[in-house]
Protein backbone atom coordinates (compact mmCIF):
# COMPACT_ATOMS: atom_id res chain seq x y z
CA UNK A 1 0.00 0.00 0.00
CA UNK A 2 1.03 3.72 -1.05
CA UNK A 3 1.84 5.71 2.20
CA UNK A 4 -0.25 8.96 2.12
CA UNK A 5 2.57 11.59 2.27
CA UNK A 6 1.43 14.76 4.03
CA UNK A 7 1.98 18.18 2.28
CA UNK A 8 4.28 20.87 4.15
CA UNK A 9 3.50 24.17 3.17
CA UNK A 10 6.11 26.98 4.43
CA UNK A 11 5.07 30.41 4.25
CA UNK A 12 8.35 32.15 3.17
CA UNK A 13 7.02 35.32 3.30
CA UNK A 14 6.86 34.60 7.46
CA UNK A 15 9.72 32.68 7.77
CA UNK A 16 12.34 34.10 9.29
CA UNK A 17 15.27 31.27 9.51
CA UNK A 18 15.22 30.20 13.41
CA UNK A 19 15.96 27.05 12.57
CA UNK A 20 13.75 25.71 15.43
CA UNK A 21 11.76 23.54 12.92
CA UNK A 22 14.75 21.89 11.55
CA UNK A 23 16.58 21.34 14.66
CA UNK A 24 13.15 19.62 16.13
CA UNK A 25 12.17 17.84 13.80
CA UNK A 26 12.96 14.34 15.13
CA UNK A 27 13.40 13.34 11.53
CA UNK A 28 15.25 15.85 9.71
CA UNK A 29 12.69 16.86 6.95
CA UNK A 30 13.47 19.95 7.14
CA UNK A 31 16.51 21.89 6.42
CA UNK A 32 17.93 25.78 5.94
CA UNK A 33 17.45 26.83 2.10
CA UNK A 34 19.49 30.40 2.15
CA UNK A 35 17.79 32.20 5.22
CA UNK A 36 14.40 30.23 5.35
CA UNK A 37 13.25 26.46 5.83
CA UNK A 38 12.47 24.00 3.08
CA UNK A 39 11.39 20.65 3.10
CA UNK A 40 13.67 18.20 1.93
CA UNK A 41 12.57 14.95 2.56
CA UNK A 42 8.97 14.30 2.99
CA UNK A 43 8.97 10.86 2.83
CA UNK A 44 10.27 10.68 6.25
CA UNK A 45 7.81 12.79 8.02
CA UNK A 46 5.79 10.87 10.40
CA UNK A 47 3.50 13.74 11.33
CA UNK A 48 4.14 14.50 14.44
CA UNK A 49 3.45 17.89 13.95
CA UNK A 50 6.66 19.41 16.30
CA UNK A 51 7.34 21.98 13.21
CA UNK A 52 3.86 23.45 12.96
CA UNK A 53 3.80 23.72 16.69
CA UNK A 54 7.21 24.56 17.65
CA UNK A 55 7.42 27.72 14.75
CA UNK A 56 7.08 31.03 16.37
CA UNK A 57 6.21 32.69 12.88
CA UNK A 58 3.18 31.22 12.13
CA UNK A 59 5.31 30.30 8.97
CA UNK A 60 4.85 26.01 8.59
CA UNK A 61 1.39 24.22 8.31
CA UNK A 62 1.18 20.31 7.80
CA UNK A 63 -1.97 18.64 6.53
CA UNK A 64 -1.23 15.27 7.49
CA UNK B 1 -5.50 17.86 11.89
CA UNK B 2 -3.47 20.99 11.67
CA UNK B 3 -4.67 23.52 13.68
CA UNK B 4 -5.88 26.88 11.89
CA UNK B 5 -4.45 29.74 14.02
CA UNK B 6 -5.66 32.71 10.62
CA UNK B 7 -8.87 32.66 12.45
CA UNK B 8 -8.22 33.99 15.11
CA UNK B 9 -5.43 36.46 13.50
CA UNK B 10 -6.26 40.09 12.52
CA UNK B 11 -5.67 39.20 8.64
CA UNK B 12 -2.46 41.47 7.01
CA UNK B 13 -0.76 41.47 10.63
CA UNK B 14 1.87 38.93 10.25
CA UNK B 15 4.93 38.33 9.56
CA UNK B 16 4.91 39.64 13.44
CA UNK B 17 7.87 41.97 14.89
CA UNK B 18 9.58 39.46 17.08
CA UNK B 19 13.63 38.43 16.33
CA UNK B 20 14.01 35.46 14.69
CA UNK B 21 13.51 32.68 16.94
CA UNK B 22 11.66 34.43 19.99
CA UNK B 23 9.66 32.61 22.00
CA UNK B 24 6.64 35.06 21.98
CA UNK B 25 4.88 33.47 18.76
CA UNK B 26 5.11 29.98 20.15
CA UNK B 27 3.17 31.52 23.63
CA UNK B 28 0.95 32.86 21.49
CA UNK B 29 0.15 30.43 19.08
CA UNK B 30 -0.57 28.38 22.95
CA UNK B 31 -2.62 31.40 23.69
CA UNK B 32 -4.81 30.91 20.92
CA UNK B 33 -5.50 26.93 21.39
CA UNK B 34 -6.48 27.50 24.68
CA UNK B 35 -8.95 30.38 23.70
CA UNK B 36 -10.06 27.77 20.56
CA UNK B 37 -10.29 24.74 23.23
CA UNK B 38 -12.40 26.92 25.11
CA UNK B 39 -14.32 28.31 22.68
CA UNK B 40 -14.82 32.03 23.50
CA UNK B 41 -15.87 34.39 21.42
CA UNK B 42 -13.93 37.07 19.88
CA UNK B 43 -16.17 39.67 20.39
CA UNK B 44 -16.27 38.49 24.79
CA UNK B 45 -12.49 38.34 24.83
CA UNK B 46 -10.19 41.01 26.07
CA UNK B 47 -6.56 41.03 25.64
CA UNK B 48 -4.74 43.77 26.97
CA UNK B 49 -1.02 44.67 27.27
CA UNK B 50 1.42 47.24 28.25
CA UNK B 51 4.39 48.35 26.55
CA UNK B 52 7.24 45.46 25.05
CA UNK B 53 7.73 43.02 22.80
CA UNK B 54 5.81 40.44 24.54
CA UNK B 55 2.73 43.62 24.90
CA UNK B 56 2.33 43.67 21.37
CA UNK B 57 0.66 40.30 21.14
CA UNK B 58 -2.77 42.17 21.01
CA UNK B 59 -1.77 43.60 17.66
CA UNK B 60 -2.17 40.38 16.13
CA UNK B 61 -5.00 38.83 17.79
CA UNK B 62 -8.86 39.10 16.10
CA UNK B 63 -10.36 39.88 19.50
CA UNK B 64 -11.35 42.87 21.62
CA UNK B 65 -7.59 44.14 22.30
CA UNK B 66 -6.19 46.86 24.14
CA UNK B 67 -2.39 48.23 24.01
CA UNK B 68 -1.92 50.51 27.16
CA UNK B 69 0.76 52.45 29.23
CA UNK B 70 3.80 50.58 30.24
CA UNK B 71 3.35 48.52 33.12
CA UNK B 72 -0.47 49.51 33.14
CA UNK B 73 -2.27 46.23 31.97
CA UNK B 74 -3.34 45.24 35.20
CA UNK B 75 -4.97 48.55 35.32
CA UNK B 76 -6.85 48.85 32.22
CA UNK B 77 -7.91 45.21 32.55
CA UNK B 78 -9.40 46.05 36.15
CA UNK B 79 -11.49 48.67 34.44
CA UNK B 80 -12.56 46.34 31.50
CA UNK B 81 -13.91 43.56 33.79
CA UNK B 82 -15.23 45.98 36.44
CA UNK B 83 -17.55 47.06 33.27
CA UNK B 84 -18.17 44.11 31.55
CA UNK B 85 -17.76 41.34 34.28
CA UNK B 86 -18.76 38.74 31.53
CA UNK B 87 -16.49 39.33 29.84
CA UNK B 88 -12.55 37.03 29.17
CA UNK B 89 -10.22 39.35 30.28
CA UNK B 90 -6.85 38.14 29.42
CA UNK B 91 -3.50 40.23 30.40
CA UNK B 92 -0.25 39.54 28.47
CA UNK B 93 3.20 41.49 29.10
CA UNK B 94 7.15 40.60 29.38
CA UNK B 95 8.52 40.62 33.09
CA UNK B 96 10.35 44.20 32.93
CA UNK B 97 6.47 45.13 32.37
CA UNK B 98 5.06 42.78 34.83
CA UNK B 99 7.33 43.00 37.57
CA UNK B 100 9.50 46.22 37.50
CA UNK B 101 7.28 48.95 35.52
CA UNK B 102 3.88 47.20 36.72
CA UNK B 103 5.01 45.66 39.97
CA UNK B 104 2.52 47.80 41.98
CA UNK B 105 -0.27 46.86 39.36
CA UNK B 106 0.73 43.40 39.03
CA UNK B 107 0.23 42.86 43.12
CA UNK B 108 -2.30 44.59 43.95
CA UNK B 109 -4.21 42.69 40.97
CA UNK B 110 -3.32 39.28 42.42
CA UNK B 111 -4.20 40.73 45.55
CA UNK B 112 -7.52 41.72 44.79
CA UNK B 113 -8.53 38.35 42.96
CA UNK B 114 -9.96 39.85 40.11
CA UNK B 115 -11.30 37.21 37.46
CA UNK B 116 -8.43 37.70 34.87
CA UNK B 117 -5.24 36.11 33.48
CA UNK B 118 -1.73 37.05 33.61
CA UNK B 119 0.16 35.75 30.93
CA UNK B 120 3.63 36.89 32.11
CA UNK B 121 6.71 36.12 29.04
CA UNK B 122 9.65 35.97 31.07
CA UNK B 123 12.77 36.29 28.64
CA UNK B 124 15.12 37.23 31.75
CA UNK B 125 15.48 41.17 29.69
CA UNK B 126 13.99 44.39 28.83
CA UNK B 127 14.34 43.04 24.79
CA UNK B 128 12.63 46.23 23.12
CA UNK B 129 13.97 48.90 24.81
CA UNK B 130 17.65 48.05 24.26
CA UNK B 131 18.56 44.94 26.31
CA UNK B 132 18.77 46.82 29.95
CA UNK B 133 18.68 43.83 32.66
CA UNK B 134 14.97 43.65 34.16
CA UNK B 135 14.32 41.98 38.32
CA UNK B 136 13.92 38.96 35.93
CA UNK B 137 18.05 39.04 34.62
CA UNK B 138 19.67 36.29 37.08
CA UNK B 139 22.32 37.20 39.25
CA UNK B 140 25.72 37.70 36.86
CA UNK B 141 24.34 37.98 34.04
CA UNK B 142 24.95 40.33 31.18
CA UNK B 143 22.89 43.20 29.86
CA UNK B 144 23.47 46.47 28.22
CA UNK B 145 23.03 48.37 31.44
CA UNK B 146 25.01 45.81 33.35
CA UNK B 147 28.08 44.83 31.42
CA UNK B 148 30.39 43.07 34.10
CA UNK B 149 27.07 40.85 34.88
CA UNK B 150 23.67 41.66 37.11
CA UNK B 151 24.61 42.54 40.95
CA UNK B 152 20.94 41.47 42.10
CA UNK B 153 19.05 38.39 42.86
CA UNK B 154 16.37 37.77 40.05
CA UNK B 155 12.39 37.54 41.13
CA UNK B 156 10.71 34.46 41.56
CA UNK B 157 7.48 35.49 39.64
CA UNK B 158 5.42 32.48 40.43
CA UNK B 159 6.40 32.91 44.67
CA UNK B 160 5.94 36.72 44.08
CA UNK B 161 2.33 36.36 42.43
CA UNK B 162 1.18 33.71 45.56
CA UNK B 163 2.89 35.87 48.19
CA UNK B 164 0.55 38.61 46.57
CA UNK B 165 -2.76 36.37 46.57
CA UNK B 166 -3.39 34.92 43.57
CA UNK B 167 -5.04 32.28 43.38
CA UNK B 168 -4.00 30.49 40.46
CA UNK B 169 -0.11 30.38 39.75
CA UNK B 170 1.22 27.83 36.95
CA UNK B 171 4.62 27.98 35.09
CA UNK B 172 5.43 26.84 31.83
CA UNK B 173 8.40 27.25 29.26
CA UNK B 174 8.17 28.46 25.61
CA UNK B 175 10.38 24.89 24.61
CA UNK B 176 7.43 22.78 26.49
CA UNK B 177 4.83 24.26 23.66
CA UNK B 178 1.95 21.35 24.55
CA UNK B 179 1.97 22.45 28.07
CA UNK B 180 1.22 25.79 27.03
CA UNK B 181 -2.18 26.18 26.20
CA UNK B 182 -2.85 23.50 28.60
CA UNK B 183 -2.12 25.85 31.71
CA UNK B 184 -3.90 28.95 30.33
CA UNK B 185 -6.83 26.64 29.34
CA UNK B 186 -6.96 25.84 33.76
CA UNK B 187 -6.06 29.77 33.99
CA UNK B 188 -8.99 31.27 32.18
CA UNK B 189 -11.40 27.99 33.93
CA UNK B 190 -10.17 29.35 37.37
CA UNK B 191 -12.44 32.43 39.17
CA UNK B 192 -10.04 34.28 40.40
CA UNK B 193 -6.59 36.07 39.44
CA UNK B 194 -4.36 33.81 37.54
CA UNK B 195 -0.99 34.08 36.67
CA UNK B 196 0.65 32.07 34.19
CA UNK B 197 4.66 32.53 33.97
CA UNK B 198 5.89 31.56 30.46
CA UNK B 199 9.98 31.02 31.02
CA UNK B 200 11.02 32.55 27.44
CA UNK B 201 14.08 33.24 25.05
CA UNK B 202 15.30 36.04 24.15
CA UNK B 203 17.92 35.51 21.49
CA UNK B 204 18.78 39.20 20.32
CA UNK B 205 19.34 40.81 23.82
CA UNK B 206 19.73 38.09 26.39
CA UNK B 207 21.02 35.37 24.39
CA UNK B 208 24.51 37.58 22.37
CA UNK B 209 25.48 38.58 25.71
CA UNK B 210 25.56 35.59 27.80
CA UNK B 211 27.32 33.27 25.48
CA UNK B 212 24.11 31.48 24.15
CA UNK B 213 25.72 30.34 21.11
CA UNK B 214 21.93 29.64 18.83
CA UNK B 215 18.42 29.78 19.42
CA UNK B 216 18.30 25.84 20.14
CA UNK B 217 20.40 26.35 22.84
CA UNK B 218 18.36 28.47 24.46
CA UNK B 219 15.62 26.46 24.02
CA UNK B 220 17.45 23.50 24.88
CA UNK B 221 18.33 25.56 28.37
CA UNK B 222 14.56 25.73 29.25
CA UNK B 223 14.22 22.20 28.73
CA UNK B 224 17.08 21.51 31.07
CA UNK B 225 16.09 24.04 33.83
CA UNK B 226 12.32 23.06 33.72
CA UNK B 227 11.36 19.95 36.25
CA UNK B 228 7.76 19.26 36.54
CA UNK B 229 6.11 19.96 39.71
CA UNK B 230 5.15 15.63 40.37
CA UNK B 231 8.54 15.10 39.43
CA UNK B 232 10.06 17.85 41.99
CA UNK B 233 8.27 15.98 44.69
CA UNK B 234 10.97 13.11 44.43
CA UNK B 235 14.17 14.95 44.03
CA UNK B 236 16.92 16.20 46.63
CA UNK B 237 17.03 19.64 47.58
CA UNK B 238 20.82 19.05 45.64
CA UNK B 239 18.91 18.04 42.97
CA UNK B 240 16.37 20.75 42.53
CA UNK B 241 19.84 23.02 42.64
CA UNK B 242 18.75 25.64 39.12
CA UNK B 243 15.99 24.07 38.42
CA UNK B 244 12.73 25.72 38.14
CA UNK B 245 8.99 23.94 38.66
CA UNK B 246 6.27 24.26 36.15
CA UNK B 247 2.64 23.30 36.08
CA UNK B 248 0.47 24.12 38.04
CA UNK B 249 2.22 25.25 41.39
CA UNK B 250 -0.44 26.80 43.17
CA UNK B 251 -4.48 26.93 43.07
CA UNK B 252 -7.08 28.25 45.75
CA UNK B 253 -10.79 29.76 46.04
CA UNK B 254 -10.94 32.78 47.39
CA UNK B 255 -14.07 35.52 46.96
CA UNK B 256 -13.77 37.04 43.59
CA UNK B 257 -13.46 40.56 43.23
CA UNK B 258 -16.59 41.89 41.11
CA UNK B 259 -18.56 39.74 43.31
CA UNK B 260 -17.66 41.14 45.95
CA UNK B 261 -17.67 44.66 44.91
CA UNK B 262 -21.59 43.91 43.48
CA UNK B 263 -22.38 42.75 46.82
CA UNK B 264 -21.40 46.59 48.19
CA UNK B 265 -23.01 48.03 45.59
CA UNK B 266 -26.22 45.91 46.45
CA UNK B 267 -25.18 47.43 50.21
CA UNK B 268 -25.10 51.00 49.25
CA UNK B 269 -28.48 50.84 47.28
CA UNK B 270 -30.43 49.56 50.75
CA UNK B 271 -31.18 45.71 49.11
CA UNK B 272 -29.37 44.16 51.81
CA UNK B 273 -30.50 44.50 55.55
Amino acid sequence: MEKKLPTIEIIEKYCKGCHICVEFCPTKVLEMQGFVAAVKNLEACIKCMQCELRCPDFAIKVKP
Amino acid sequence: MAFDYDKYLRPGKLPHIWCPGCGHGIVMKGMIRAIDTLGLKKENTAIVSGIGCASRLPGYMDCCTLHTAHGRAAAFATGVKMARPEMTVLLVGGDGDGTAIGGNHFIHACRRNIDMTYIIMNNNIYGMTGGQFSPCTPTGAKASTTPYGNPDPAFDVAKLAIGAGATFVARGTAYHANQIDKLITEAIQHKGFSVVEILDDCPTTYGRRNKFKSVIEMMNRLKDIAVPVKAAEKMTPEQLQGKVLTGILYKEDKPEYCEQYAKVIERAQGGAK
